[in-house]
């Protein structure tokens, strides 16, 4: 019993093994994923070597999403939005959708309210980062995980 | 024919922060699905979005992949003056659309 076990998972690693290397020539069908090393990338770009505090922004999304491809998502910053003290802009990055990033908003001390809301796609279960850049230089974060039941279609076949 | 969705108020007071609502109809295909055969379905999204008030941009955002079909954007805006609010899209394969309202501000 133990043994036809130990025989059968052997075929079929092997059977799995000669699998890949058969599609190896072939694309991969599902493209790659943003990891958390190209998430840093991204918003290393932005920032630069900028140090980014946590706090002053909220996001706003739902913790457990149904329908990855439409998920709404607002960001707020607490911040007076006057000429001296205004927030420039907003951007947001994911983990695991295949670009990390999501969007970028760009305010002035004429919006009033720093606050922005749209409707996002997520391709799997992951974590949400929004970063604002502050007029005076300073960068602040929030970070929000999200449960995705049913991912947006990234490779999903027509 | 693509075409778009405004809300502005009609009428503020001076110095009242308005929500602006807009949505435009797109389909906004990331360029990471496959047909059947499996060929890529080519990238066509709206790249960017900019909000003027009267000749002032006020608001502009860079959209990727990752916003959902249809990009339905809100933000914020002082009523400084009575005028006119221009919206424009700008996105792959040559798209561009814009639209218009206007706010009587007291």
């Amino acid at each position: 019993m133990m043994r036809d076990h130990a025989t059968r998972r052997q075929f079929l690693g092997l059977a799995g093994g000669a699998a890949v290397l058969g599609a190896v020539p072939a694309v991969t069908l599902r493209p790659a994923e943003a990891t958390p090393a190209t998430l840093a990338a991204a918003i290393r770009n932005v920032v630069g070597g900028a140090v980014v505090r946590t706090g002053k922004v909220k996001l706003d999304v739902p913790p457990l999403v149904e329908n990855g491809n439409t998920v709404p998502m607002t960001v707020s910053v607490a911040s007076p939005m006057t000429a001296d003290d205004h927030v420039k802009s907003i951007h947001v990055f994911n983990e695991k959708n295949p670009q990390p990033n999501i969007g970028n908003f760009h305010l002035g001390p004429r919006s009033g309210r720093a606050q922005v809301s749209t409707r996002i796609r997520l391709a799997d279960t992951q974590k949400i980062v929004a970063i604002a850049q502050l007029s005076d230089g300073s960068f602040w974060s929030a970070s929000v995980d999200v449960v995705v039941t049913l991912a947006a279609c990234t490779d999903e076949v027509l | 024919m693509a075409s778009a969705l405004i809300n502005v108020p009609r009428r503020a007071k001076r110095g009242e922060i308005v929500e602006i609502k807009t949505l435009m109809s797109h389909i906004m295909e990331t360029g990471y699905r496959r047909t059947a055969a499996g060929e890529v379905i080519p990238r066509n999204i709206v790249t960017s979005f900019a909000c003027r008030y009267n000749g002032v941009e006020i608001f502009r955002a860079d959209l990727f992949p990752a916003i959902a079909a249809n990009p339905f954007i809100t933000f914020f805006t002082v009523a400084t003056e009575s005028g006119k609010f221009d919206f424009e899209w700008i996105g792959d394969e040559g798209f561009s659309e814009t639209a218009s309202a206007s706010i009587t501000v007291e």
